[in-house]
């Protein structure tokens, strides 16, 4: 195995392998020290930065973090690798692919050619060097488009996950929410709603109940439910109505098998909503959640750096030609992402890495009230991620999820990002927007006072709540 | 006839769920009322997290229902440190493990209390003394020896896994606060371990959820608490198979 050294100024510092290069190279993360194998001084984490500036890129396919033999990750990486997509940058050293990021030449265009050249490491590697505002520009450029009733992505749009979650996954509640919602003018990347139960016929009612809401109002939108793959396999079988696969993955394969998953039956449930056939201007339609930690709770983390196993992670979602990709970024807690600066940064990361390798990426821009955190810090990174073009946030009623207990962005949250950023919702829920006189041709929201035929189902839920 | 208002229909779906749902809008924003209200309930979680955990009044008021108390702090030594590292919280600092060691007896106790204040203290302040009123009197009249009840600073669910070894005990009965969230930033958790010692996973606990004044009521917790005690001493486990157990037994 190969070593590393850097002469920093007269002292020689050693690294033992690559895992160790990118680990000390990693910006301070609670969950690398955690691990035991984070820099043990910010001299060591500079040390290690320069010399990985110095390491070719092409090390990434001779060197791996993980064993092929005992990983099928890593096997999927190394086996799906692009030799000619990697073309332009197969001579540059971590160091110049940075800088070739940076180059006013290097567009929009480029960046989707070279994505299918990019390893995981190389990503993770190139982000190490970089600012947070060299992750905002780079990002910023990349425009990666997803389509299933709605296109998601698109330069100058912004889109957001409606989270009508409630604690005993009581229909009416999630209705409520939902139409409050749909009257801001959220909902456009999914419905999507995390039951609190993990039971198949209450995911089905769930589904039932938003699919008849979008049947009527014809509304351009997919749901979700977000239960196990296998739950949505069974929902499939049963002939529930199924717009996308939700699962949670990670960068290892370890890690997978701890939630209960492997490729094989993310295979098998691609296929199976594929075959149902319900997209009508595309058919992305796989939905993974992620998050920097997540390995290192199932201890499967292979002593590699936090940061860069979650990038691995969006080699696994890539497979599948995902709609959404969405970074919970803060959920995990203070043990991995200690305060707004440490989630700030690996948002920021998380969002770069996923747009490199060509992941059509969301960011839960969130914390727990363990963390030191608090809306200001999610302020500051939906306003960063909003800049660096990030293609869709969620959207929680008041910031406050009753049933997972955190705080995430609210609709509210999003539509300051619009208005800032002069973005707009996806163009087919725009229109639809607009015909249901929630916003107008500006993309203003109509003042409260304004009826909408979406009260029609407003009074049907405070009808139900009435009986 | 007068439009609706949209929001104030919202709002009116309050009573079926505790969403923020109908927020008045200055623009697209949060108005100022709801804006403060959540940095109210923000305020309020944060405080349950950091407020010192006062062990002091802990102590004495367990020596006031005439218990033996005794104080012990994990390998943690101050909040930062706590919040970091879990697998701190969830061992005893050196001292107090010889404290405990010390104090083990024969014999065997039945049943060791803990009390620790988790992720939040404010869970413990409330709580944790209403809660052995109500559970004390059951568990004398079901004669269960009890080892000395252990006041924990910067403790997690596993400690109490090592105290219940240390003092021989033989089901461990962690009382903690939980991760507050915005609607609740003082309940108090139960976790229950048969055959306390390091090393113990999640899966091996049975856990009581939300007790505090407005969730579960300490006299429900404390019936709900000797009802999983008495099947853990029945079938000598605790964890899935027990709470499998009980969902057939309903």
């Amino acid at each position: 195995m190969t070593t590393y050294r850097y002469d920093l100024d007269g002292v020689r510092h050693h690294f033992a392998d690559l895992r160790e290069l990118l680990a000390k190279a990693s910006l301070a993360k609670s969950g690398d020290y955690l691990a035991g194998i984070a820099a043990v001084s910010e001299e060591e984490r500079v040390a290690a930065r320069f010399a990985l500036a110095d390491l070719p890129l092409r090390t990434f396919l001779d060197e791996t973090v993980v064993p092929y033999e005992d990983d099928e990750v890593t096997r999927l990486i190394q086996d799906t690798h692009d030799a000619e997509a990697f073309a332009p940058v197969v001579h540059m050293t971590v160091g110049q692919f940075r800088d070739w990021l940076l180059d006013y030449s290097t567009d929009a265009v480029a960046l989707a050619a070279l994505a299918p050249g990019l390893t995981p490491e190389m990503v993770a590697a190139v982000s190490k060097l970089m600012r947070n505002q060299d992750l905002v520009l780079v990002a910023s450029k990349a425009e990666v488009v997803s389509r299933f009733r709605t296109t998601v992505g698109l330069h100058g749009r912004l889109s957001t996950r409606l989270q009508p979650n409630h604690p005993t996954d009581d229909p009416l509640g999630v209705a409520a929410s939902t139409l409050d919602g749909l009257l801001n003018g959220s909902g456009d990347a999914v419905i999507g709603i995390n039951p609190a139960t993990d039971n198949v016929q209450g995911a089905t009612r769930l589904l039932i109940l938003l699919d008849e809401l979008r049947q009527r109002y014809e509304i351009p939108m997919q749901s979700c439910v977000l239960t196990h793959v296998t739950n949505t396999l069974e929902i499939i079988a049963r002939g529930g109505p199924v717009d996308l696969v939700f699962q949670s993955i990670a960068g290892t394969e370890g890690a997978n098998r701890a939630f209960g998953i492997d490729l094989a039956v993310l295979d098998e449930a691609h296929q199976a909503a594929l075959e149902l056939g319900r997209g009508t201007v595309g058919d992305n339609l796989m939905y993974f959640e992620t998050g920097q930690g997540s390995a290192l709770s199932a201890d499967s983390h292979h002593d590699v750096d936090q940061q860069t196993l979650e990038a691995r992670a969006y080699a696994v979602a890539r497979t599948y030609s995902p709609l959404l990709v969405n970074t919970v970024v803060g959920f995990i807690g203070p043990e991995y992402l200690y305060d707004g600066k440490q989630i700030t940064r690996a948002g920021l990361e998380d969002h770069f890495c996923g747009k490199l390798l060509g992941v059509p990426m969301g960011c839960d821009i969130c914390y727990t009230n363990h963390a030191e955190a608090d809306q200001n810090d999610m302020d500051n990174l939906l306003t960063l991620l909003g800049v660096a073009g990030v293609n869709f946030i969620m959207g929680v009623p008041g910031a406050d999820d009753i049933m997972l207990y955190y705080q995430s962005t609210s609709f509210h949250d999003a539509n300051y990002l619009r208005q800032v950023l002069g973005r707009r919702p996806a163009p087919e829920f725009e229109a639809w927007l607009q015909r249901m006189g929630v916003t107008d041709t500006d993309g203003r929201l109509a003042p409260g006072d304004r009826p909408t035929p979406l009260l029609a189902a407003l009074a049907e839920v405070g009808g139900h709540e009435a009986a | 006839m007068k439009p609706p208002k949209v929001l104030d229909d919202l709002r009116a779906l309050r009573a079926i769920t505790a969403a923020r749902i109908g927020l008045p809008r200055a623009g697209s924003s949060i108005a100022t009322a709801d804006m403060l209200a959540f940095d109210r309930d923000h305020a309020r979680a944060r405080d349950a997290v950091h407020l010192p955990f006062d062990h002091a009044s802990l102590l004495a008021g367990l020596r006031e229902r005439g218990l033996v108390a005794i104080a012990v702090h994990s390998a943690a030594p101050d909040r930062a440190t706590y919040l970091q590292r879990p697998d701190l919280g969830r061992r005893l600092a050196a001292e107090s493990r010889e404290r405990l060691l010390v104090a083990a007896d024969d014999p065997v106790p039945e049943l060791v209390l803990v009390i620790a204040d988790g992720l939040s203290t404010a869970a413990v302040h409330g709580n944790a003394l209403p809660l052995l009123d109500a559970l004390l009197p059951l568990i004398r009249e079901r004669g269960w020896r009890l080892a000395p009840v252990v006041v924990a600073s910067q403790g997690r669910v596993a400690l109490a896994d090592e105290v219940g070894e240390c003092l021989g005990a033989r089901l461990a009965v962690n009382m903690i606060g939980e991760r507050p969230g915005l609607s609740a930033a003082d309940s108090l958790g139960i976790y229950l371990t048969w055959g306390p010692r390091v090393g113990r996973k999640d899966s091996e606990r049975n856990c009581i959820s939300n007790v505090r004044h407005g969730g579960l009521a300490h006299a429900e917790a404390a019936a709900l608490l000797m009802r999983l005690a008495g099947m853990a001493f029945t079938r000598q486990l605790s964890g899935v198979a027990l709470k499998d157990d009980r969902q057939l037994l309903e």
